[in-house]
């Protein structure tokens, strides 16, 4: 049986539906295997698909096409299976960390297929390093890079199976429909589609056209739709890391270092020992692993262990330091402030740790001839090739599995656990489930870099002439395949580092400002940093919202008035016109209460925000209502476009208000929720309103999109409502 | 090593644990119920919120010596074997869920707090400290809001 990577039999072309960037073509693979079996592979047109050598602004090149131009060549390694009982099986190369990403796959293959979406099972794909860049989950860009791929692969499978029960019902092809997983005559005899899987395997050709349905026959796509998981979860039946029964392993925890980044000096490992129940000891690289029967016993051996560690490289540093390092390292202003009117401002946002609720956790089973590894990843090829580095076998005897992860925020771009499973595993001779704690992710886990930004807007007679922002961030670590990504889109630049080409590539301006500039300026600090939901575009385009609200005072305007004349898009003025009426925009509000609005575009998709708070406390403020508009081009499924917005607001309150971390001497200071203060229910609006705008276009991406908009409102209503000029953020912290 | 008994989701269980182990994991390590989780061991996430003798608690922070003879029920007891509790139902209806984790404990305390009090307020849901990272916590208060209405 030849296996997807193999495409021996058959090819079907069909044009891309809408082709965007030049003549791209689309083909299909019919697989051979004992029932229907479709995979998919794009062509370029060379010429048409050249990219410039430099990157663009995002607003023409973006970094979710750079990383759908990326995985195209892979688009390939996808394939759907129609099975006998009549069950549609996908294997996504994608995580699924609660932004619903398999049950948007599920969504579209079940309208193009005519399956009812119950029979479509969406589980995640290993890791297979012959997806190379397409099984990367990051930037938003999931719909983006599977919307062409999964509708060309099931509208293929829908011809043959059309094509089997035109033979089989001895009627022409082209008066054939599917629905409910069947295909239907016109005199209501139908075949299901588990009876035809085998027959349209060998179909030789296929009597219909494979191209993708027209938006005009949609009955699923945009309709509001549940999560398929969700009964599951209801009733505790969800499957997360540490849930797993593996045969033998033992449950593993690791005394980690006071300070981020110190080492063992010496440890002795015998009162751990001595505890009934402790198995092992193990020296790695980042503390001291024991190994017991059970979490708690390892715990207990843990806190039994002593230990002299050496200071970590950041001992020297707390946050007043950094902030007078990021404030040294800011990019001079080019424009002079003489000529005309100008407005300068600064801020400075701190540390915020990711702290999903499900802690970093890995199982690693590692045996002389090969190993195997369970783990919630973002990146599980590039884990693979670690986890087979750090214990000396090739990747390719690396087994790695992709766990549903009890949320991410970008947290599971790195693959840390994973790589300390393997290592206590390979020394001990046993499987391995190792935890971290929520001290050890807080303290130890990655951290959203703190960033200083200087702004200066001038203005002349009611216009804008020019809008600078020079930002300084704690470098973001991206090495978890952003840059080889890059390479392989072919948009490859010498010069400078990752983190200024994915700022490049993402950081832009809705507004017509004149010469508009964003430049960022990196500094190396040692601690562990990562790419945070929404990435720089949190604090950028935060100050930016705050910048324009003052600008519009200024000038003697009303902040959506003003919006009203400077937004670029039309795509943008609707979300924003929208959440003004809807949000009843310029109400009456009681001393110390305020509106406060905000924009942003990204991701090919746009949203504007509106919140009401109450900061009549400053101290204790609260987000009471908000409104939300977002325009994603088409909403595959509105529920969980929604999903995310709500999730992108309380990630703004929290982080805007409240919740970030302190490094005191080379040290995170917070060490679980009831210090790092992310928002709870009494934080959360009692009235939140999200408009899912009308098509406009393709799938653009939703899952970051919310943060910035959300958090320059919050931040804006604030100010509002205290008659304060917030700059530091979180204002409460 | 003590043994101590208890009753769990109706059925009663023995184990053998040192005294000062968290139930939390003498639930999950020692029993396979891994509904309920491990999200801080301090009791400020609540991800693990089960009930003790009715009322909500936090697993992580009771120690299986405390619970002799007492009566415990996680997420896997609160359905009527096939059928949702009204919560469950709820949490459907309102496709709260994102990434889940927390989940079982937000439901287990909305029980809590429904059981006591019919019609809760907006300031009593409030008070509902359970933390949702994925910011589920508006789609938490109608579900809580449709299944006292169901109820």
């Amino acid at each position: 049986m030849a296996g997807p990577g193999e495409p021996t039999a058959r090819t079907e072309e069909s044009p891309d539906a809408k082709p965007r960037v030049g003549r791209r073509k689309f083909l299909t693979f019919l697989v051979a295997a004992p029932t229907l079996t479709v995979a998919a592979k794009y062509t370029f047109d060379p010429v048409a698909d050249a990219l410039p050598s430099l990157p663009a602004p995002s607003e023409l090149l973006d970094l979710g096409d750079v990383i759908t131009l990326a995985t195209k060549p892979t688009a390939w390694s996808m394939v759907l299976r129609v099975e006998d009982d009549g069950r549609v099986r996908f294997e996504l190369p994608r995580a699924e960390s609660g932004q619903g990403i398999t049950t948007t796959a599920a969504m579209i293959i079940a309208e193009e297929l005519g399956a009812r979406l119950s029979d479509v099972a969406v589980e995640l794909s290993d890791a297979k390093p012959e997806f190379l860049w397409n099984q990367f989950t990051a930037g938003s860009t999931g719909v983006r890079t599977l919307w062409s791929p999964l509708r060309g692969i099931a509208a293929t499978a829908r011809a043959r199976l059309i094509t089997a029960a035109a033979r089989r019902l001895g009627v022409e092809a082209g008066t054939l429909t599917t629905r409910d997983s069947a295909v239907w005559a016109p005199d209501g005899r139908s075949e299901s589609f588990g009876s035809l899987a085998s027959a349209a395997a060998s179909t030789t050709s296929t009597a219909v056209s494979t191209a993708p349905k027209d938006a005009s026959g949609y009955t699923l796509i945009g309709k509001p739709t549940g999560r398929m998981d969700a009964r599951d979860i209801v009733t505790g039946k969800a499957e997360y890391a540490m849930d797993m029964t593996i045969e033998g392993a033992l449950a593993t925890v690791v005394a980690r270092p006071p300070t981020i980044k110190g080492t063992v000096v010496s440890f002795d490992a015998a009162p751990a020992l001595a505890i009934p129940g402790v198995v092992a000891v193990t020296q790695i690289p980042s503390g001291v692993a024991v190994s017991a029967e059970t979490i708690d016993l390892a715990l207990k051996g843990r806190d039994a262990l002593v230990i002299t560690w050496k200071n970590g490289p950041a001992v020297g540093l707390s946050d007043a330091d950094i902030r007078t390092k990021l404030r040294a390292s800011t990019a001079p202003l080019a424009v002079p402030r003489l000529l005309t009117n100008h407005l300068d401002a600064s801020f400075d946002f701190g540390f915020v740790s990711h702290a999903p609720m499900e802690v970093h956790s890995a199982i690693a089973d590692v045996r002389e001839d090969g190993a195997e590894v369970w783990v919630a990843c973002q990146s599980p090829i590039m884990a693979q090739n670690d986890v087979a580095g750090a214990i000396g076998l090739p990747s390719s005897k690396v087994k790695l599995h992709v766990l549903r992860a009890g949320g991410s925020f970008g947290r599971r771009l790195f693959w840390e656990p994973a790589v300390e499973a393997a290592l206590v595993s390979k020394k001990i001779g046993r499987p391995v489930r190792l935890m971290w704690t929520r001290t050890d992710d807080v303290r130890h886990g990655r951290l959203r870099p703190a960033s200083h930004h200087k702004i200066r807007a001038t203005y002349l007679l009611g216009e804008v002439l020019s809008f600078e922002h020079r930002m300084a961030s704690v470098e973001t670590d991206l090495k978890h395949g952003f840059g080889e990504i890059v390479s392989a889109s072919g948009a490859a630049v010498s010069g400078p580092g990752d983190g200024l080409l994915f700022f490049h590539l993402s950081a832009s301006n809705p507004y017509h400002f004149g010469l508009v500039t964003q430049l960022l300026t990196e500094v190396p600090v040692p601690v562990h940093t990562g790419s945070w939901r929404s990435v720089y575009s949190a604090g950028l385009r935060t100050a930016e919202e705050v910048v324009v609200d003052e600008l519009a005072a200024k000038m003697g305007k009303d902040p959506v008035q003003f919006r009203m004349s400077v937004l670029k898009s039309k795509r943008a003025k609707d979300v924003l016109a929208k959440v003004a009426k809807e949000g009843q925009w310029g109400k009456a509000m009681p001393r110390g209460w305020a509106q406060g609005v905000a924009v942003h575009e990204e991701y090919r998709s746009v949203t504007a925000c509106l919140v009401e708070i109450n900061a009549t406390d400053p101290k204790a403020p609260r987000v009471t209502r908000a409104t939300i508009a977002v325009d994603v081009g088409l909403a595959i499924n509105p529920t969980g476009l929604k999903a995310q917005m709500m999730g992108g607001l309380m990630d703004a309150i929290s982080t805007v208000l409240q919740a970030g971390v302190h490094l005191d001497a080379g040290k995170v200071r917070e060490k679980s929720y009831a210090d790092f203060r992310y928002a709870r229910q009494k934080d959360a609006p009692i009235k939140l309103d999200v408009f899912v705008m009308p098509p406009t276009g393709e799938p653009g991406g939703a899952g970051e999109l919310g943060v910035p908009a959300a958090a320059g409102a919050v931040a804006n209503a604030y100010a509002r409502a205290t008659g304060t000029k917030p700059r530091s953020f979180p204002i409460n912290f | 090593m003590p043994t101590y008994r208890f009753n769990v989701n109706g059925k009663p269980v023995a184990v053998e644990a040192p005294a000062d182990t968290p139930l939390l994991w003498v639930l999950r390590e020692r029993l396979g119920l891994t509904g309920p989780k491990y999200g801080c061991g301090v009791g400020a996430c609540r991800a693990c919120t089960s009930h003790l003798d009715g009322k909500e608690f936090q697993p992580c922070t009771v120690a299986v010596s405390e619970c002799g003879g007492r009566k415990i029920t996680t997420i896997e007891g609160l359905a009527d074997g096939d059928e949702l509790h009204p919560v469950q139902q709820a949490w459907l209806d309102e496709d709260v869920a994102q990434c889940g984790f927390c989940q079982p404990g937000q439901i287990m305390a909305a029980a809590a707090l429904l059981k006591t009090n019919k019609t809760p307020t907006d300031a009593e849901i409030d008070a509902i400290e359970n933390v949702c990272r994925c910011g589920t916590y508006c789609r938490i208060r109608d579900a809580i809001k449709r299944a006292s209405a169901a109820m």
